[in-house]
């Protein structure tokens, strides 16, 4: 017999909408560097519109984890779950922002020769998407070593940012025609760094899941 | 009303008392046996003096069975053996004859009120009489401080003579509780005490409960997992007679150590 069936199934809905959430994450992610790289206007103004979908998703998992608290008065483990999927959901939103930041950035940086490739702010940005998927199945999976993976991956992110970041005023000193596009760059570079640490405490959400206490992955 | 404000606190204050009690029952490898049927399996705990402590467990699992060996309540069950040792205050509770002092000093509220067809104050009052006492103002003094404690004395005050089954259930269970009060016990077992109350009259017990425990050591079983989370220090689970798991009530439904205390306080099974 299985006990609890509506609270089961209302469980899995609630990790759905996160799955979606953080699909759309993603594809803000990869939308606005696209549109950063190629310089790409309308696809920025895209990216921008359609973060109102992300931050729905995140009042609709808040609303349905609050309803579950009071129906379900949820304790021990569903009670880190539903708290994880509280917490897990405003990061998620404020990563998906850093994607608007970057979308706002390339429309700054307008038209001209794009420096984005003498950086290496492509490769932050496939690590930080790596590391959020990871993130969240390592809370969806209980899966600890996961969880520890994206703690050792934002290292990886802060090297590559320190990085970018010498490139870049490197080239404010040579490049002084396109300190406007350098400067962004030098926001996005933080965005990207941002974005990691946020993904970071995602990781450490899962490891209270898990470990039922407070685990410092950073 | 301000009482209940005073309660909140008070319920609210459990979590500030770190300071470790002194143990008041030590139960060591007790065995039960209802005739052939074992019904309590190496039960070992140690009760703390002035702590709550809950047993929550499924139907059947021997919470009822357990609190009655803490008053030797089971002697009065035919065919009953128990063996192991069950000490209080230093005494093996099993080795000593003195059941009416031992049933003095640990009082018990049931599940269901069970006040006598008489008067309030003759309800409070008719142990205080068994035990011989019969100076009036004594025992005005007496029920007046067991009412106040249970927290019901501003609500039949003005009428301690009339019956007191014309008060309401959740009134009637904190009369039981004063009239366990009036015995001046030291241990208050509670059996179920708010299942058959309404959410609010649940409530008031509960806070009475929090604000017994500065002066009584209380265990109470209990089915409503979120009691135990609220009234509770310590919480042990009970699974087919044994316990399976004895920890910090916030622990048990915060991070239990053994899956099958999880899966019970998580509604899985039971
Ligand atoms: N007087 C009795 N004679 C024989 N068996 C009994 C007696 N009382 C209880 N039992 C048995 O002992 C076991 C434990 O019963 P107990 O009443 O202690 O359970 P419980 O945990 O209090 O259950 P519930 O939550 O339903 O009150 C059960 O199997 C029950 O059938
Ligand atoms: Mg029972």
């Amino acid at each position: 017999m299985v006990v609890r069936e509506n609270f089961e199934n209302s469980l899995q809905e609630l990790q759905v909408k996160m799955e979606e959430m953080t699909q759309l994450t993603v594809e803000s992610l990869e939308k606005s560097f696209d549109a950063l790289k190629t310089q790409d206007v309308e696809l920025a103004l895209r990216v921008i519109e359609e973060d109102n979908e992300i931050d729905d998703l995140e009042e609709e998992i808040n609303q349905l984890a609050i309803w579950l608290m009071v129906k379900e008065q949820p304790v021990a483990r569903d009670l880190r779950k539903i708290i994880g999927a509280i917490k897990i959901s405003s990061e998620v939103e404020r990563i998906a922002d850093f994607g608007v930041n970057i979308a706002k950035a390339t429309i700054k940086i307008g038209n001209g020769d794009s420096l984005i490739n003498k950086t290496s702010l492509e490769a932050m940005k496939e690590v930080c998407i790596t590391m959020l998927n990871k993130a969240l199945k390592s809370f969806f999976d209980e899966n600890m070593a996961l969880a520890k993976e994206v703690g050792d991956m934002d290292d990886e992110v802060d090297e590559y940012s320190d990085e970018t970041y010498k490139q870049l005023t490197g080239h404010l000193c040579e490049r002084q025609e396109e300190t406007n596009q350098l400067v962004q760059l030098l926001f996005v570079n933080r965005y990207l760094e941002r974005t990691a640490d946020h993904i970071t405490n995602i990781a450490e959400s899962a490891a209270y899941l898990i470990k039922g206490r407070k685990y410092d992955l950073n | 009303m301000n009482t209940t404000v005073i309660d909140r606190k008070t319920a609210t204050d459990k979590s500030a008392n770190t300071t470790e009690q002194q143990t008041k029952i030590a139960v060591k490898d007790l065995n039960l046996f209802y005739g052939e049927k074992q019904a309590l399996f190496d039960v070992s705990i140690d009760i703390k003096e002035k702590e709550v402590t809950a047993l929550i467990g499924p139907s059947g699992c021997g919470k009822s069975t357990f609190l009655r060996t803490l008053n030797r309540m089971n002697d009065l069950i035919d065919g009953v053996k128990i063996n192991g040792k069950m000490v209080i205050d230093g005494e093996d509770i099993y080795q000593s004859n003195d059941v009416i002092k031992l049933r003095t000093k640990v009082g018990m509220v049931f599940q269901k009120p069970n006040l006598f067809p008489m008067s309030i104050y003759d309800n409070v009052a008719y142990g205080p009489r068994m035990q011989g006492i019969k100076n009036k103002a004594e025992l005005n003094k007496i029920v007046e401080e067991s009412l106040r404690g249970a927290a019901i004395w501003d609500e039949v005050k003005d009428r301690l003579k009339s019956s007191a089954l014309g008060l309401s259930g959740g009134q009637q269970q904190r009369v039981c509780i004063a009239r366990a009060i009036a015995m001046k016990p030291e241990v208050i077992l509670m059996d179920e005490p708010t299942s058959a109350l309404d959410p609010i009259s649940t409530l008031k017990v509960e806070e009475l409960i929090a604000s017994m425990k500065k002066e009584y050591t209380i265990v109470i079983v209990t089915h409503n997992m979120q009691q135990a989370a609220r009234v509770s220090d310590k919480t042990a689970f009970f699974l087919n007679g044994e316990i399976i798991e004895f920890d910090e009530t916030n622990k048990i439904f915060s991070m239990p150590s053994d899956q099958r205390t999880e899966d019970y306080v998580t509604g899985r099974f039971g």
